[in-house]
């Protein structure tokens, strides 16, 4: 039995992973939380999110999210691929900043508009 | 921009953004948002983190994205906005209450409103406010402006760095740190248990390796220009520094991350009675200050954790706010109180009057034309509905609880339900009861598995069971599930 604390939204449920029963969960508040417990005891995985540098009269940083959760450990080496961006409005949010990291599915986006 | 507003909401966060919409949405027609800032969004733009909205939109947000859904919205309807604005002073009156304040674009301009809703936020406790002592060095921020620096400035504020308190601001901040190459050498609270969301100590602390001290505290900053070293102490029970327990960390930056109070200057300068325990001030079961007409939501209330908590609690504001400038229960609200405060009436009696019929007796009462006549049937109404019930139920807390909001409730307001929100004082590991009384009966109590005072708590009344208390006072208190 493994225990967390589910990170998926605030409440912060407390759950039980049962590796040997077929990594069954218990203590979900809801269904999202059964499926981090499993994933957690499995293949851990996180949303990064971080900012780059942005030509903007406004703000000099433009805030970024990846689109879907990325390996644990390949955190640090995502965030080194941020240094090089430098982006140019408009932006919009959802646009691509990076796309498929690491040769997967998953992309950084920007996760605000700055139109000047 | 108007001389004389409905509504002027201060505070551009999602707060007041909730508030304006949720007040547009129930019928006002002029109402102004006042924002400090540049930019509308509040504390969230500088949240560049995700795990907002979960609740309120059922997806997982950044502080961001959640800030543009909010603002999107509001730049589809008739609301005025105005930025790079600061208010100064509230001034309250019998008949619309006046606004001063300070504008980039207008300069110094008084405005006029019949309502007004407080969103100013919070902001941090300082170095100042817990007194650390040792040198006056650089390096030593609050978490929440480091955040700023990093996420909307784009400067970095240290290489080697430790935090003291584990509020969410300081947790969140410990893993950017990281994130951008920083070392965080230690997060060090003073309580026995963690202040911040147990999420964030997961995936910002332990994700990362970062140590937390529990029952520690910085007992001493070194350092001449920049901060060089700290001293960080284990704290006895009554959080006195142990002798021998020293441990010396090399750092050049301090975050702080030891609290939010909310900003209530304008408030308090207002006459709003505020709360010695939330530092808000003391509302009713729709967000009313003690001041009719004056409203409050968000942080500036008590300190949410939750983005979706106060949208929720800033639309109720909105609406009521609403309500108050349509007339349609004030006046003669107005007049029940001076009764209740003037004649010694009998406020334990259980039986009240239908409230469809007193909406429709106050209705006929107001469309009189006739002064004399209007006053009497208002005399009389309000005399019935004083003899009915009692007006106003107070929340009184027990030592498990450290605050609620709200603090009051007039029942025949009540709809259908009332949110309740509260904080435990201390961790309660196994399951336990929230319990509601009136002397010794129960009439309302919802199970935990847990509570932690860093994570707000919300409960809902029902109009049945609010109707069912006899008294006028309801004690909230967490007891042993039996
Ligand atoms: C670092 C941090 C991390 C958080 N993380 C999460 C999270 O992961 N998930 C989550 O759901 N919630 C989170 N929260 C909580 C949530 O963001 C806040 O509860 C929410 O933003 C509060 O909204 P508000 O509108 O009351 O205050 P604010 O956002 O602070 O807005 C108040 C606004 O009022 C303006 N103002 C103040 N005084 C005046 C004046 N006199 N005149 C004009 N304008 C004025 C200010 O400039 C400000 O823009 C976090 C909060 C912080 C600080
Ligand atoms: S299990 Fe569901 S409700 Fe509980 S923390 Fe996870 S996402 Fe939130």
């Amino acid at each position: 039995m493994k225990e967390y604390v589910c990170i998926i939204c605030p409440r912060g449920c407390h759950l039980a992973v049962d590796e040997e029963n077929d990594y069954a969960v218990t203590g979900n508040g809801c269904l999202r939380g059964a499926a981090y417990g499993r994933e957690e005891a499995m293949h851990p995985t996180r949303i990064v999110t971080s900012s780059v540098r942005v030509r903007s009269r406004i703000h000099p940083r433009c805030p970024v999210k990846t689109d879907k959760a990325i390996a644990k450990s390949d955190i640090m080496k995502a965030m080194l691929l941020l240094d090089d961006v430098e982006l140019s409005p408009p932006v919009r949010r959802g646009d691509v900043v990076i796309a498929s990291l690491f040769g997967g599915e998953a992309n950084f986006i920007a996760t605000r508009d700055i139109d000047e | 921009m108007h001389d004389e507003y409905e509504l002027i909401v201060i505070g551009g966060g999602p707060a007041g953004l909730g508030a304006a919409l949720s007040a547009r949405e129930h019928g006002l027609e002029r109402i102004l948002v006042v924002e400090r800032d540049v930019q509308l969004g509040g504390i969230l733009n500088q949240c560049i983190h995700n795990g907002f909205g979960l609740h309120y939109f059922g997806e997982e947000l950044t502080g961001p994205e959640y800030a543009a859904r909010l603002i999107d919205r509001l730049n589809g309807q008739a609301i005025d906005v105005l930025c790079d604005a600061m208010v100064l002073e509230i001034i309250p009156g019998e008949n619309g209450h006046t606004l001063r304040l300070m504008s980039a674009d207008c300069g110094y301009r008084t405005v006029g409103s019949q309502a007004i809703i407080l969103a100013m936020g919070c902001r941090e406790r300082t170095r100042g406010a817990i007194q650390i002592p040792g040198t006056r060095a650089a390096g030593i921020f609050t978490a929440g402006t480091a955040q700023r620096y990093v996420n909307i400035e784009g400067y970095m504020v240290g290489r080697r760095i430790i935090i003291l308190g584990s509020g969410d601001i300081g947790l969140i901040m410990a893993r950017r740190m990281v994130l951008e190459g920083a070392t965080v050498v230690a997060c060090v609270e003073i309580m026995p248990y963690p202040g911040g969301l147990t999420r964030n100590i997961v995936q910002c602390l332990q994700d990362f390796d970062i140590p937390l001290y529990l029952s520690h505290t910085i007992t001493r900053i070194e350092g001449k220009q920049r901060v060089e070293k700290v001293i960080v102490q284990e704290v006895d029970d009554r959080f006195h520094p142990i002798d021998g327990t020293d441990i010396a960390f090399d750092v050049d930056t301090v975050l702080l991350s030891v609290g939010l109070i909310p900003e209530n200057e304008l408030s308090r300068a207002a006459g709003v009675e505020i709360d010695s325990k939330t530092s808000g001030p003391i509302v009713y079961e729709n967000g009313e200050t003690s001041v009719p007409g004056i409203f409050a939501c968000g942080n500036v209330l008590h300190v949410h954790d939750l983005v979706d908590f106060v949208t929720t609690e800033s639309e109720g504001a909105g609406k009521a706010a609403a309500e108050y400038v349509l007339r349609r229960i004030d006046v003669l609200e107005k007049r029940i109180y001076e009764k209740v405060s003037h004649d010694d009436v009998n406020l334990q009696s259980p039986s009240y009057d239908d409230p469809q019929k007193v909406a429709c007796e106050a209705e006929h009462a107001r469309a009189s034309h006739d002064d004399v006549e209007r006053s009497a049937l208002i005399d009389d109404l309000s005399k019935k509905l004083v003899q009915g019930r009692s007006y106003c139920l107070s929340i009184v807390r027990d030592e498990t609880i450290s605050y609620t909001v709200p603090q009051r409730i007039r029942v025949q307001r009540v709809d259908k339900q009332v949110s309740v929100f509260f904080r435990v004082k201390n961790p309660q590991k196994m399951p336990k009861c929230i319990v509601f009384r009136d002397g010794e009966r129960i009439v309302a109590s919802f199970r935990r598995p847990y509570m932690m005072p860093g994570e707000m708590e919300r409960v809902t009344l029902t109009r049945e069971q609010l109707d069912d208390v006899c008294g006028n006072e309801l004690l909230i208190s967490v007891e042993e599930i039996r």
